[in-house]
């Protein structure tokens, strides 16, 4: 078959991945390959143009903003405009591989649904938001008893879309509330460099930036079984 | 003989099955004519033909000078060397559909049930057996076999194009890799068959329709049809884009008069109305409008829209537009979720635009950004 020649620069280099923002590099690194994955707020497609690129995924996307959505699609990537609120639960079950959210998370209307919903259409969820535990965010609430502005968190609270911040330690909570089990998951800065106290969640939550994980629902419990 | 069709005679191109065809309301048609033009090559392999299925009143002239109105294919825009169905890389075939009027089988066709004895030779007028979107894609697929074409690379087509398109995905998913549903609806609103009625009726009231035997008087409800035009060609435009166009202006100063002068929105239409009737039979409107009204394609998949896709591997482009408000972004959403639930592989854009749901025949460069990007991106997934 011939070589697709928007595939690779004209002197043989793949450029994707070197465009590639830092953080979905890490989750790209957390997707098996020749998987089916979607990814919910996929933006200009770049994620899901590099997984189907790289590592011979089925990668789709679903996108809120109009306009990325059409750039996507232009640029021959199979992405619909939706909203993850909404639109998550016309996917039939265990449809993909990998259901990714990207920085995302913290602004959907109900977080927990959408994990939920992220489950039941995927075998594995791919999720990533940024920690509202670091100690620039908490030194600034506890110093200046203002709401934090912070390179991750940079929007007044009165104009933020980020309505549902967490922190690392919260959402390993929740994680253990719903009952899915944390496959991997790290801590990073802004830039999406591993930090390297990915095995103490205390540490993390206080100097990570950002977390990643990757969850999988546990098989239903059976209630007769004596506890 | 009587000449049914008063305008021009034009030997269009076209192929004669004589095996006839099975239609949805049980008639048989004897025989089965499909008119067709091709644009670009057919590659090696047979692996890049594209089938453009036009509107209620669009043909088989995509793109190139229309034979009767002189005027350019009805998407050129959008067919044609370089452009984003690019004949230099695809093969593109349109088709006349099935009740039309420019040469495929329809109202105008001599009809095949007449007794020999009879010694006349009539046309069918509105005795044509009503026919479905899935009858003109039956004939389409036809016309495919007969050109040696097995998998179509893609399928677009707006409006009752896109019907066809979605028709098409349903029917024959194995033929088709990439499908492109352009400002579509996957049933016919009560709205979009009311607008509709309300043409019919027009045609029905003019005394020239003679009962739709109106070639036998060598007439042509000229009025009628001209009222259905202009009344459908409202519902294809936006408020917006009328108002950009024509606004309140008059045509000549601004004096009251009750009706020497004109706005300019009715003069346009009026233009709508009389260059329609020269180009258009006003059965195969009313053949056509009914094939759209009665198209449901949940309907003919058990109520589920779903289960039309069901274990689909056609690739979807989705495409509304969103000042639309015939076929509007809602019913596309539809499309787009019910292929979500199918699993199928779908992309779904609504594209900014003030120019209502004629927006998919004009000058609008997103949308062609988007069926570019979204047919070369199928295209390397072929292997084109």
């Amino acid at each position: 078959m011939n070589a697709e020649p928007h595939l690779t620069a004209p002197n043989g280099i793949r450029y994707v991945a070197k465009n590639l923002r830092l953080d979905l590099r890490l989750i790209a690194g957390m997707i098996a390959p020749d998987s089916r994955v979607l990814d919910i707020g996929c933006g200009d497609g770049t994620l899901i143009a590099h997984l189907a690129r790289e590592r011979g995924c089925d990668a789709r996307g679903i996108e809120i903003d109009m306009a990325e959505v059409a750039e996507a699609v232009a640029r021959g990537l199979a992405v619909m405009h939706g909203d993850a609120d909404i639109d998550l639960a016309h996917y039939p079950d265990q449809a993909f591989d990998y259901v990714v959210l990207s920085r995302t998370l913290q602004a959907v209307e109900r977080p927990r649904e959408v994990l939920r919903q992220m489950l039941r259409i995927g075998a594995h969820a791919v999720v990533s938001f940024p920690n509202f535990g670091h100690w620039r965010v908490r030194w600034q609430l506890f110093s200046r008893g203002r709401m934090p502005l912070t390179p991750t968190w940079d929007r007044p609270w009165y104009e933020t879309p980020n309505i549902h911040p967490c922190t690392i330690r919260d959402f390993f909570a929740l994680c253990a509330v719903e009952g899915y089990r944390v496959e991997s998951w790290l801590a990073a800065d802004q830039a999406g460099m591993r930090a390297p106290w990915r095995r103490a969640s205390r540490l993390a939550n206080l100097f990570g930036e950002q977390g990643v994980f990757v969850l999988q629902r546990t098989p239903n419990v059976r209630k007769d079984r004596p506890a | 003989m009587i000449i049914a069709d008063p305008r021009p005679l034009l030997a269009h191109q076209c192929v004669r099955f004589e095996d006839g065809l099975s239609l949805d309301c049980g008639v048989e048609l004897r025989e089965l004519t499909v008119a067709y033009r091709t644009y670009g090559r057919l590659n090696r392999d047979r692996t890049n033909a594209v089938l453009v299925c036009h509107a209620l009143t669009g043909d088989q002239y995509v793109a190139e000078t229309h034979p009767l109105t002189g005027k350019p294919g009805w998407w050129d825009a959008v067919v044609g060397p370089g452009k984003p169905v690019d004949t230099e890389r695809f093969f593109v075939i349109a088709a006349n559909v099935l009740g039309g009027c420019m040469g495929s089988t329809g109202p105008l066709s001599i009809r095949d049930d007449q007794r020999p004895e009879s010694g006349r030779t009539l046309p069918w007028g509105t005795d044509f057996p009503p026919v479905t979107i899935r009858d003109m894609v039956r004939a389409q697929k036809r016309l495919i076999e007969r050109l040696g074409i097995a998998r179509l690379f893609s399928v677009l087509g707006g409006s009752m194009g896109g019907m066809q398109v979605l028709e098409w995905a349903a029917l024959y998913p194995d033929c088709v890799f990439s499908a492109v549903p352009i400002a579509a609806a996957a049933y016919h609103t009560a709205q979009n068959i009311a607008f509709h009625e309300v043409g019919r009726q027009a045609i029905f009231a003019d005394p020239d329709w003679e009962g739709g035997r109106y070639w036998e008087h060598g007439k042509v409800p000229a009025r009628g049809l001209a009222v259905a035009r202009m009344a459908a060609h409202i519902t294809y435009l936006s408020e917006q884009a009328l108002t950009r166009k024509f606004g309140r202006r008059l045509r000549s100063g601004p004096s009251l008069t009750l009706f020497d002068d004109l706005f300019e929105v009715e003069s346009y239409l009026r233009h709508q109305g009389s260059t329609f009737v020269s180009r258009f039979d006003a059965n195969s409107y009313l053949s056509i409008t009914r094939a759209m009204d009665f198209f449901d394609l949940a309907a003919e998949h058990g109520g589920d829209l779903a289960h039309a896709f069901a274990g689909s591997r056609t690739r979807f482009c989705v495409i509304s537009f969103s000042s639309d408000w015939l076929f509007p972004t809602a019913q596309s959403r539809a499309i787009a979720r019910a292929l979500n639930r199918a699993a199928a592989n779908v992309s779904f854009v609504e594209v900014e635009s003030d120019k209502g749901h004629d927006a998919f025949l004009l000058d609008e460069p997103a949308f062609h950004r988007t069926l570019s990007g979204f047919l070369s991106g199928s295209a390397a997934a072929a292997g084109l």
